[in-house]
């Protein structure tokens, strides 16, 4: 029996905004199975995003949502973790929302190490305003304020976020979603800021101006870049090219989470008032 | 909490933190900012020892969407800011404003535009916060005087909040921020309203979207975008533009209820002072001064300044025959007041400062003279 994912859906919301092809399907669904293998809760649950055709996707999810401003979804999740920390609390960003106007609050998020999963679709690409390039367009790029190609060089998002102190940090692509799924999961089992970034694709505004204007076809060459992480030790330098190593590139269970910091100071708080009353 | 007759000796800062925890805050988040710096730091003192939250985010957007993330979550959550943390706050004001989330934002005016006067007073946000966030909107903004007046504001704007479902404002300036001075702590009855959300049902009608936090179990769907009765996008103009006068009305039809001033010696008076926020401690002594000169003056103070008390400040200038309006910008508040005014004849007398420092009572005093010689 295949997963049935009409109670984690909102029908009535149908259909979606994206392009036929796109892969932001794909990922949410893996979103919603490794929500469900983890056994969360919906009721319990809030999935939160910025602004973008990726940000659209709790629009269609059947829990707590929240649609908010541009760049700006892990400050609300991060409020919303602090006043409930038992609470489930994921985001899902596009690489724009995240990187580029979201990008100090990524790294000051990662720095906090708080219980928040962030889902990023890097498709490499504006795809909501039209095409413009992102601060993860590989450079050569051809975008709608590019014409000429892309001069800019691109982020790594995990190794940004690892340097910036997440505890968990992956990568997975549009192409596999049963391994996009585990390594979801993997994040939303981890207890701190968990970053699973998702090589995706936007066939409409970076393919076709970029020769992979077919979704299919733009799937199939992403996933032809990804190279596992054993393998991807193993490549050198000049090997690597536009190659991209996918899996968990990084755990740490040491750091503290930070609400459970919190309490610490909730209760040193606590014990100091005791003393001077 | 401190018995109610206690006298306690506090900057107005510390005024604000302890208004907003007897009101229920549980949360804050904030950015450092001179001059509202002390509520942060105090914030992060007290509300670890009653159980609540305070974080420091790394900007004052972050710190805006956080409060409104733990107001979403159930928590009655401010933040405070000075000018160009007022700035940067504005988009998400606006989501506030749009989603429904209620919170509170207060404003420590010090010198602008840009970096401007860090250190020194000014009271040149208040247009911003009317009119701050991009598309319409209604805004309610208090603005008291006095460390009591201080007091109750903010436990009210928590109240208004709650009750309307949007952001409140209290604004006050870099001199009431950092006066310590003592007063009484109000009693239960002067401090109005307070209650936990949960009770707010008579709220409901002012929701827009479906009322309730988020963990109750209806599964909300919460957007920046013009959304439907039900929460979700849409684009029908029709829908749309009942929604926005919907954000619009709630706040305007309700604002005999929301208003609120302070009048001083106005029954028999020839000319008003209409003033707000610390400049009204200067206009007391200086209408004290014209009073025993002989001279017919007395005080009108919004406490609640957005939405304007249009039709008492009409009746106001109806009954005078000048009116002296000493604030610190180029005239905010006497544009309001000559919006408001339906007679040409009665002459607005502005006394503005922008340069940093307080307005002395001498110069209002000046400009009820000269206001006396003119009728
Ligand atoms: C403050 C602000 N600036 C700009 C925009 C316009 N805008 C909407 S979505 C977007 C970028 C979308 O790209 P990305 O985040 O990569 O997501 P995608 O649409 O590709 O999923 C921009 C610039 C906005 N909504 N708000």
């Amino acid at each position: 029996m295949g997963f049935d994912y009409s109670p984690w859906l909102r029908p009535e919301m149908m259909p979606n905004i994206w392009c036929p092809g796109c892969g932001v399907g794909i990922i949410v669904k893996a979103f919603i199975r490794a929500m469900s293998a983890c056994g969360w809760n919906r009721d319990d649950t809030a999935f939160v995003s910025g602004i973008g055709c990726t940000s659209r996707a709790p629009g269609y999810v059947n829990m707590n949502t929240l649609h908010t401003t541009h760049g700006r979804a892990l400050t609300f999740a991060t409020g919303i973790k602090l006043a409930a920390p038992d609470k489930n609390v994921a985001v899902i960003s596009g690489d724009g929302d995240a990187a580029a106007i979201g990008g100090n609050h990524l790294i000051h998020t990662c720095r906090r190490n708080i219980d928040i999963t962030l889902v990023i679709v890097n498709n490499g690409i504006y795809g909501m305003t039209g095409g413009q390039y992102s601060p993860t367009s590989l450079p050569e790029t051809r975008a709608a304020t590019s014409p000429y190609g892309n001069l800019d060089r691109a982020f790594d998002l995990c190794e940004l976020s690892k340097a910036a102190g997440a505890t968990y940090v992956a990568r997975g692509h549009v192409g596999n979603a049963i391994f996009l799924e585990r390594l979801i999961k993997g994040g939303l089992e981890h207890k701190g800021f968990a970053v699973i970034e998702v090589m995706a694709n936007c066939h409409t505004q970076y393919g076709r101006r970029n020769k992979h204007p077919d979704p299919a076809e733009l799937i199939q060459f992403i996933g032809s870049r990804a190279v596992s992480v054993s393998q991807w030790s193993k490549l050198a330098p000049e090997e690597r090219g536009d190659k991209f190593p996918v899996g968990v590139l990084h755990k740490d269970t040491t750091v503290p989470e930070y609400t459970e910091t919190y309490k610490v100071v909730q209760a040193r708080a606590r014990e100091r008032l005791k003393a001077e009353s | 909490m401190s018995q109610s007759n206690d006298r306690v000796f506090w900057p107005g800062n510390e005024i604000i933190v302890e208004a907003a925890l007897r009101a229920g805050c549980t949360f804050f988040g904030g950015y450092p900012i001179t001059p509202s710096s002390e509520i942060a730091a105090h914030m992060a003192l007290r509300l670890p020892q009653i159980g609540g939250t305070f974080i420091q985010m790394e900007d004052e957007i972050a710190a805006m969407g956080a409060v409104i993330g733990a107001s979403l979550a159930g928590a009655k959550s401010l933040t405070a800011t000075s000018g160009p943390g007022l700035s940067l706050k504005q988009e998400n004001i606006g989501f506030a404003m749009m989603a429904e989330v209620p919170c509170v934002i207060v404003d420590a005016q010090r010198g602008g535009p840009s970096t401007g006067l860090p250190t020194a007073p000014a009271q040149s946000d208040i247009m911003q916060a009317r009119w701050g966030t991009h598309g319409d909107h209604s805004v309610i903004a208090l603005t008291p005087t006095y460390p009591r007046e201080l007091y109750i504001e903010t436990i009210r704007a928590f109240h208004l909040a709650e009750l309307y479902r949007t952001p409140v404002y209290v604004m006050l300036d870099e001199i009431m921020a950092h006066t310590t001075e003592s007063f009484r702590i109000p009693s239960a009855d002067e401090c109005g309203i307070i209650k936990p959300r949960s009770e707010y049902t008579e709220a409901r009608v002012n929701s827009w979207r479906p009322f309730n936090d988020y963990f109750q179990g209806q599964h909300l769907h919460i957007t920046g975008l013009s959304h439907t009765a039900e929460g979700f996008p849409t684009t029908n103009p029709a829908i749309v533009h009942k929604s926005i006068l919907h954000l619009v009305n709630k706040i305007v039809n309700a604002q005999p209820q929301i208003e609120r001033n302070a009048e001083y010696l106005l029954d028999d008076a020839d000319i008003a002072v209409i003033t707000f926020g610390s400049p009204g401690r200067a206009a007391r002594e200086a209408v004290l001064a014209a009073r025993a000169n002989g001279i017919k003056v007395g005080i009108f103070r919004p406490i609640t300044y957005w939405p304007f008390p249009v039709q008492t400040v009409r009746d106001l200038v109806d009954r005078v025959k000048a009116v002296v309006v000493p604030e610190l910008n180029l005239g905010m508040l006497a544009l309001q007041v000559e919006k408001s005014a339906m007679r040409p004849e009665v002459r607005i007398h502005p006394v503005n400062e922008t340069g940093g420092i307080a307005i002395e009572p001498e110069r209002i005093l000046a400009a009820i003279e000269e206001a006396q010689r003119g009728i």
